[in-house]
């Protein structure tokens, strides 16, 4: 199976890959207790982002720092552009507590894709575990927009508890739809949680796709995914059909500053996306 | 090959300064040879010689008037094309609070020439011309600062105690991207230099010099002088399969033990001259509310390098020193088509306790044979 393929939206020279464009936080939306959806537009004339499903932003809090935050909002509506972010430290924090009308920076879009097409005609599964939904979610859109091109699609999402999901009311409604397989359950249940309780590893046996015909997107927390991608192949999934989106400190997204590397990988410019064969070896290995 | 008396090169730097550049090169400040501006050859490390060994780096008297009679320094010329500390952006807030204007100019640069340029360290240039220039993206500011660089070479007539650049096929002769390369020969009666130009420029500067076609005497000593270098060098680094070896020796019981005395104190990355890892820092002006980031050298030696939100990923010294020695010998190739080492011996004279990345390296190996044989 062939590599996701690499968007080289700022490969031409002369153009500083550092230098951030003026955005407008347009409204930010609370998600759950420690995160936040912020939607952005261009203050500049150069119009809208155009991104990929799995693609990420530098998004800079002028005067406090940059992060790598993935896009999380629909690829076939660039117009409304989205990033989720969880606060957990002084620039992330920072970006969630800003306010409508506060101008910020973005640098992007960088990496690869999720390779969407490559599940046309198989079952596609996202594995989603935590604020990994994300991520996720805008290769959610781009299937749910060409949907007859696919098989069954499974959505397997997992949270700490029922509050901290996100996305809630929008995985509400895609369980509702015909076409979709949507499960959800949580590590913690509070005596108002009436769903399935337990990690998302243990909904990969009894999900309803044929693994000798399914590419996986997997997302979450590293010890999530490296038990997941296990499950997946326990169930026989192939190695070659099984994705996952790798986190590390990034400070330049574009291959200089060195933070992001996992092995021979530059997370930033080879990734985020990876095949599960690219990474396998490094992801059984502590602290690589 | 034309040769030029030692005084063609007080004439050497004068002609380059006409020419308009800032020249920079070796001189000695606090019992070190470094690099900064030189006005005349009196700047120099006028019969100075270094003596090397892990750990350990001493100046003495070579009882002669060589002008580079010495190997490599703790400084390397990614000090000018990646500086320790650049800025890469001011961003002033635009009134009424829609957008901003962001500088990038960057004021550091000046048209330089390198002059003492070692064959490692054209090496090392190359190698850094392939992470900043050949990639995706190109990096502005080390693309500005090398664009216009003159580089002359000289090539080494003696080998460091921690040189293994012949293993790294790497020098001691310089072999391409260079203006100029000089052969320095101190005879008993005579003090000269070979000189080979590689470019068009190069070529100009050495028509304006007082030099004379050399003799083949003078070519042979040359030769000979660069050859004994080779023949002298301190260390060496079996590189054959050693890629192969660090990339299945993830759980090698060395790195535990060269943890025991790794302090991850950062020196062999800073002295690197490949080493190009960098991280970003946000100032603040508080007059005019402008914000500014900083770029300054990182190292993969210190914990908040592989920081993500709750920890760090690479907690343990040997996890680091692992991540330093695949990379610089391994995972390298694979990114930039070349190793990321030139085999200067800086890491190893360089380091308060001596650990040796050859000696590493050939541990590594050792064990690899007992585990696969």
């Amino acid at each position: 199976m062939e590599s996701p393929k690499t968007t080289e939206t700022l490969a031409s020279p002369g153009l500083d890959p550092m230098l951030p464009r003026p955005f407008v936080l347009k409204s930010i939306e609370q998600e759950n207790v420690d995160t936040w959806t912020l939607e952005l537009e261009a203050v500049d004339a150069d119009g809208d982002l155009a991104f990929e499903p799995g693609q990420f932003n530098m998004v800079y809090r002028l005067g406090v720092g940059e992060v790598p935050i993935s896009i999380s909002s629909d690829p076939t509506r660039p117009e409304r552009l989205l990033h989720t972010i969880r606060s957990v430290g002084a620039v992330t924090g920072g970006l969630c507590a800003m306010k409508p009308g506060e101008i910020l920076g973005l640098r992007g879009p960088f990496g690869n894709a999720w390779p969407v097409s490559l599940a046309h005609d198989s079952d596609l599964v996202f594995v989603a575990g935590g604020i990994g939904l994300a991520p996720l979610r805008p290769a959610i859109y781009q299937v749910l927009s060409e949907r007859r091109r696919y098989g069954r699609v499974v959505i397997l999402y997992g949270a700490r508890s029922a509050g901290d999901m996100i996305f809630a009311e929008e995985l509400e409604t895609w369980r509702g739809r015909f076409d979709l397989d949507v499960q959800v359950t949580v590590d913690h249940a509070t005596g108002d949680w009436f769903g399935h309780v337990g990690v998302v590893t243990t909904l990969i046996p009894r999900a309803g796709f044929d693994p000798t015909h399914t590419v996986a997107m997997v997302c979450g927390p590293e010890v999530m995914m490296r038990f997941t991608v296990r499950s997946l192949v326990d169930r026989g999934v192939a190695s070659e059909g099984i994705y996952l989106s790798m986190e590390r400190n990034m400070k330049c997204a574009v291959g200089f500053c060195g933070h992001c590397q996992f092995g021979p990988s530059f997370i930033c410019k080879d990734g985020p996306v990876f095949s599960l064969p690219r990474v396998e070896r490094w992801l059984d290995t502590r602290e690589v | 090959m034309e040769t030029l008396d030692r005084s063609g090169i007080d004439a050497l730097l004068t002609a380059l300064r006409e020419r308009g550049f800032t020249v920079l090169g070796p001189t000695v400040r606090d019992r070190a040879i470094v690099y900064d501006e030189l006005r005349s050859t009196a700047d120099l490390p006028v019969g100075v010689t270094d003596e090397q060994a892990a750990g350990s780096y001493r100046l003495t008297h070579r009882g002669d008037d060589a002008l580079f009679g010495y190997t490599v320094g703790p400084h390397s010329w990614k000090r000018w094309l990646h500086p320790p500390l650049v800025r890469l952006l001011r961003i002033t807030p635009e009134e009424g609070g829609q957008g901003f204007t962001a500088d990038s100019s960057d004021p550091g640069a000046r048209r330089w020439a390198f002059v003492g340029v070692r064959a490692c360290e054209l090496a090392a240039i190359g190698i850094q011309d392939r992470v900043f220039l050949d990639g995706p993206a190109v990096d502005p500011v080390y693309d500005a600062r090398r664009r216009g660089v003159f580089v002359v070479a000289v090539n080494c007539a003696q080998a460091g105690g921690t040189c293994f650049c012949a293993s790294m096929d790497a020098g001691p002769r310089a072999r391409e991207g260079f203006d100029l390369a000089l052969t320095e020969v101190v005879d008993d009666d005579r003090h000269y230099f070979l000189v080979e130009d590689g470019s068009p420029e190069g070529r100009e500067v050495l028509a304006a010099l007082p030099s004379r076609l050399a003799t083949a005497d003078e070519v042979k000593t040359a030769d000979r002088i660069l050859e004994s270098a080779a023949s002298s060098m301190g260390r060496s680094l079996e590189m054959d399969g050693l890629p192969e070896i660090l990339g299945r020796g993830y759980d090698s019981p060395r790195w535990e033990k060269v943890a025991t005395r790794c302090l991850s104190c950062t020196n062999c990355t800073m002295v690197c001259p490949t080493c190009f890892c960098s991280t970003v820092e946000d100032v603040n002006d508080l007059a005019d509310g402008a914000a500014e980031r900083w770029r300054r050298w990182d190292s993969c030696f210190t914990t908040e390098f592989s920081y993500l939100h709750g920890g760090s990923v690479r907690t343990s010294v040997s996890s680091r020193y692992r991540q330093w020695l695949t990379h610089k010998l391994g995972t390298w190739i694979e990114q930039f088509g070349s190793p990321g080492c030139v085999g200067c011996g800086r890491c190893i004279t360089w380091c308060p306790v001596g650990i040796d990345l050859t000696e590493e390296a050939a541990a590594l190996r050792e064990s690899d044979r007992a585990l696969h044989a």
